[in-house]
């Protein structure tokens, strides 16, 4: 199943391939016989290969149970468990299984797992091969959450969603960072974000390699061999004078405090995989939904330089 | 369904000749000739019909046949569209508009595509009845349809997914449609069809079969009969995010019964009975359908008691003791509203009358019926062997603008006092027992009553009130009398 994903294409070919590398082109102005490369970071600091039968490996991973508060803060409707129902290694495979069932109080059940505590890391390539599940409101996530979460809370902390699926746009999946000023609930700026369309193919056809490169003043996002996105400090616009966040009330009020509009994206993240069921971004399971669904993690791999 | 027939009885088929010189450039013929390679493309309009010959478009019966046209100042991105006229429901010349495109020649393959992709707008929001692919009017196997096609005023892309493309490897009914006015209450309108063809998209996916509509039903029958699976769709998700259901035929599934010896299902849902309890479940590319069906065969077929009247006093219009008169058929599959399938089949050597999916059928006869010496219309109804629970139903005997009607079944409410109406006791008897025949003997009122005509009876109808859920039934010795 480890298939190690081709790191360098050549320009012509993306030149060919879609509007949405228009971008990218943008800050790989070389030219045209020259190899561009996807990802350079090679010294392997994680590695879950899901070779071991049963529960993920503890050291790696724990588990977020429960509803949270409102869904998770998206009026996500499943109760998250550790139960191998929802979360088993299989196959060589991570299996996230989100079922319809009722239970305390919820009526699905799904699994969130996180490094938290266990690894963190600052800058490098974070990679994982994965095959979302087909269905509607559905919401698999491969994302990094800031490790003063606990102490600053959200969106201080930051945010990198390495990738966020939903069927709604089956031939599309987003990148997207979250950030002081820029949280998504913000305006003028929400989060800085960017979908990348398959174009002749969907996600949940198969597996695919989602990806980011992060250094100092830079996040890459990759898909398989394509480089679509480059987010730096300069795609921030927002200034702490200006920011209103929008409440979940629709009640507009400044944040006074912590509104800096800051990058903050210079300190070790941890990891989160993910499998939501309905919720803000996807919307909620069409009438009729056949359960269960199944988001599978071939592996996931930490570099850096 | 339809009952779709050739209004063309010239159909030259040139099917050699298109297909030497398509392939003539790709290789040379040798001693070794190997089996043809249709042609693999998928265009079937883009400015012009692509690769279809001349003679392919064939208006259903009944229908306007100059409904197509290629439109040269309308197009999407270009300048020419296919731009069909639906004309107004009082149109003489034809009260719809539909018609297949079929290859004149060569089938193609269309094995490496997963969609029939079109551009369209109409002059106005319609709904368009059926769009599809896969009739031919041969055997319609691999027929796709998506009903109620919303198109409004401005070019829009519409996809309709091939079910299982690997079927589709000499395909000569490219597309399909039909068009009404029911919604634009009689009025005429028109609408363009542009850039038609088979594409490889990629985009779709999610495939989830259903027979029966998804449903698990469990059907009591008489062994030694036959019935139909109904209900064969497939639903896909689209590139855009949406799903889309469509009608498929029955040759896109693999159908598997439990008990094969008991009940098998033929590539045409046909399912065949024979005495015990069978579940019938079918995939469809691999994929599991949803539904089911359990039939319980119990007992054969009861055939109706034969009449036993004397012949002199009798006109028959159905029935094998009596010589009949002649009749243009027992079931009109009248547009738009009956849903009434089937018609005369036999069994065991009888002439039986068999209805699905009733809501009322007509059978015509070819002239009109004297009738004014008879007294009473007879006929013998079978319903299933498990009694719907509210069987209330008509039967009208109608000249062009006359009729009588009598209530059957034993319900009485709803009773109108529209002309025609005759509620004669005695005649409307209720169904004790499913699986057994009930004969019905109507009194011919006097026309003071009724206004019936009786000089020129030409139709029978039964028929189904609204609120009742007589779904099939079998109809048999259908003829007047005099006592």
């Amino acid at each position: 199943m480890n298939k190690n994903n081709k790191k360098t294409m050549r320009i012509t070919t993306l030149l060919f391939t879609t509007f949405a590398l228009a971008s990218m082109i943008s800050f790989t102005s070389c030219d045209t016989d020259e190899t561009q490369t996807v990802a350079t970071f090679s010294n392997l600091t994680m590695a879950d290969e899901f070779d071991v039968e049963g529960a993920p490996n503890s050291d790696i991973w724990s588990f977020e149970t429960g509803t949270g508060i409102d869904g998770w803060g998206n009026n996500e409707l499943q109760y998250y468990t550790d139960r191998p129902e929802n979360v088993t290694v299989q196959n060589g495979l991570l299996v996230i299984t989100a079922l319809k069932e009722e239970y305390n109080g919820a009526s699905y059940t799904s699994a969130r797992l996180l490094t938290k505590g266990k690894f963190k890391q600052a800058y490098g390539r974070f990679e994982a091969r994965i095959k979302v599940p087909g269905g509607s409101g559905l919401w698999p996530a491969f994302w990094l959450l800031g490790e003063n979460f606990d102490v600053d809370g959200w969106p201080q902390c930051g945010e990198i969603d390495i990738m966020e699926y939903r069927r709604l746009e089956p031939t599309k999946v987003s990148g997207s960072i979250h950030g002081p000023g820029y949280s998504g609930e913000t305006d003028p700026q929400g989060q800085v974000t960017k979908s990348y369309d398959l174009g002749n193919d969907r996600y949940d056809a198969g597996f695919h390699v989602f990806g980011i490169e992060w250094g100092p003043e830079y996040i890459n996002y990759y898909i398989d061999d394509v480089l679509y996105n480059q987010i730096t400090p300069s795609d921030i616009e927002v200034t702490p004078a200006d920011v209103v966040y929008t409440l979940n009330d629709a009640v507009e009020a400044v944040e006074a405090t912590d509104v800096t509009g800051d990058w903050v994206f210079n300190k070790p993240f941890y990891i989160l995989i993910n499998l939501a069921v309905g919720g803000n971004f996807p919307g909620n399971p069409d009438n009729g939904e056949k359960f269960p669904h199944n988001m599978l993690v071939d592996y996931v791999r930490v570099y850096n330089k | 369904m339809k009952n779709l027939k050739f209004m063309y009885s010239k159909i030259i088929l040139l099917s050699g000749l298109l297909f030497v010189v398509m392939m003539s450039c790709e290789r040379d013929l040798s001693d070794q000739v190997e089996f043809a390679h249709l042609a693999k493309s998928g265009e079937i309009f883009t400015d012009d019909p692509i690769g279809l010959g001349t003679d392919f478009y064939f208006p259903y019966l009944g229908s306007k046949a100059n409904a197509w046209s290629i439109d040269q100042n309308e197009g999407y991105e270009s300048a020419a569209s296919m731009r069909f006229d639906v004309p107004n429901s009082n149109d003489p010349e034809g009260t719809y508009a539909g018609a297949i495109f079929r290859v004149d020649g060569s089938g193609r393959d269309l094995t490496e595509f997963d969609a029939l992709t079109f551009w369209a707008k109409a002059s106005q929001g319609v709904t368009i009845g059926d769009i599809g692919f896969g009739q031919d009017f041969g055997l319609n196997k691999y027929q796709v349809n998506e009903s109620n096609v919303s198109l409004g005023t401005n070019w829009a892309k519409y996809v309709i997914p091939i079910p299982d493309a690997s079927k589709l490897f000499d395909e000569r009914g490219l597309f399909w449609y039909s068009a009404g006015t029911q919604g634009t209450g009689g009025a005429a309108y028109t609408f363009w069809i542009d850039e038609l063809k088979f594409e490889k998209l990629g985009t779709i996916g999610q495939s989830r079969p259903a027979i029966l509509n998804g449903e698990d039903i469990v059907s009591d029958v008489f062994a030694g009969i036959s019935l139909e699976l109904t209900g064969l769709t497939q639903t896909f998700n689209l590139g855009s995010g949406r799903n889309k259901t469509l009608n498929v035929a029955p040759s896109y599934f693999d159908f598997t019964s439990s008990a094969p010896h008991i009940s098998f299902v033929d590539e045409f849902g046909e399912v065949s009975v024979s005495s015990g309890t069978a579940v019938i479940t079918a995939t469809l590319g691999g994929v599991e359908a949803e539904g089911s069906l359990t039939i319980n065969a119990v007992g054969e077929f009861a055939l109706a008691p034969a009449p036993t009247k004397d012949p002199n006093d009798v006109i028959s219009v159905f029935s094998d003791t009596y010589s009949n008169v002649p009749v243009d058929f027992f079931n009109g599959y009248w547009q738009p509203y009956q849903t009434t399938l089937g018609g005369e089949i036999v069994i065991n050597g009888e002439n039986v009358l068999k209805y699905t999916d009733f809501n009322f059928v007509g059978t015509q006869l070819s002239s009109p019926l004297d009738i004014s010496e008879m007294t009473h219309f007879s006929v013998d109804i079978l319903m299933p062997v498990v009694l719907p629970t509210d069987i209330d139903m008509l039967v009208v005997l109608k000249t062009e603008t006359t009729l009588q009607q009598q209530r059957i079944g034993g319900q009485t409410y709803q009773w109108s006092d529209q002309t025609g109406d005759i509620n004669n006791t005695e005649a409307n008897g209720t169904f004790e027992e499913g699986g057994v025949w009930k004969t019905f003997k109507i009194p011919i009122r006097p026309t003071s009553e009724t206004g019936l005509d009786k000089t020129a009876v030409n139709i029978i109808i039964i028929e189904r009130i609204k609120s009742s859920n007589v779904t099939n039934l079998h109809v048999d010795n259908m003829y007047f009398f005099k006592e």
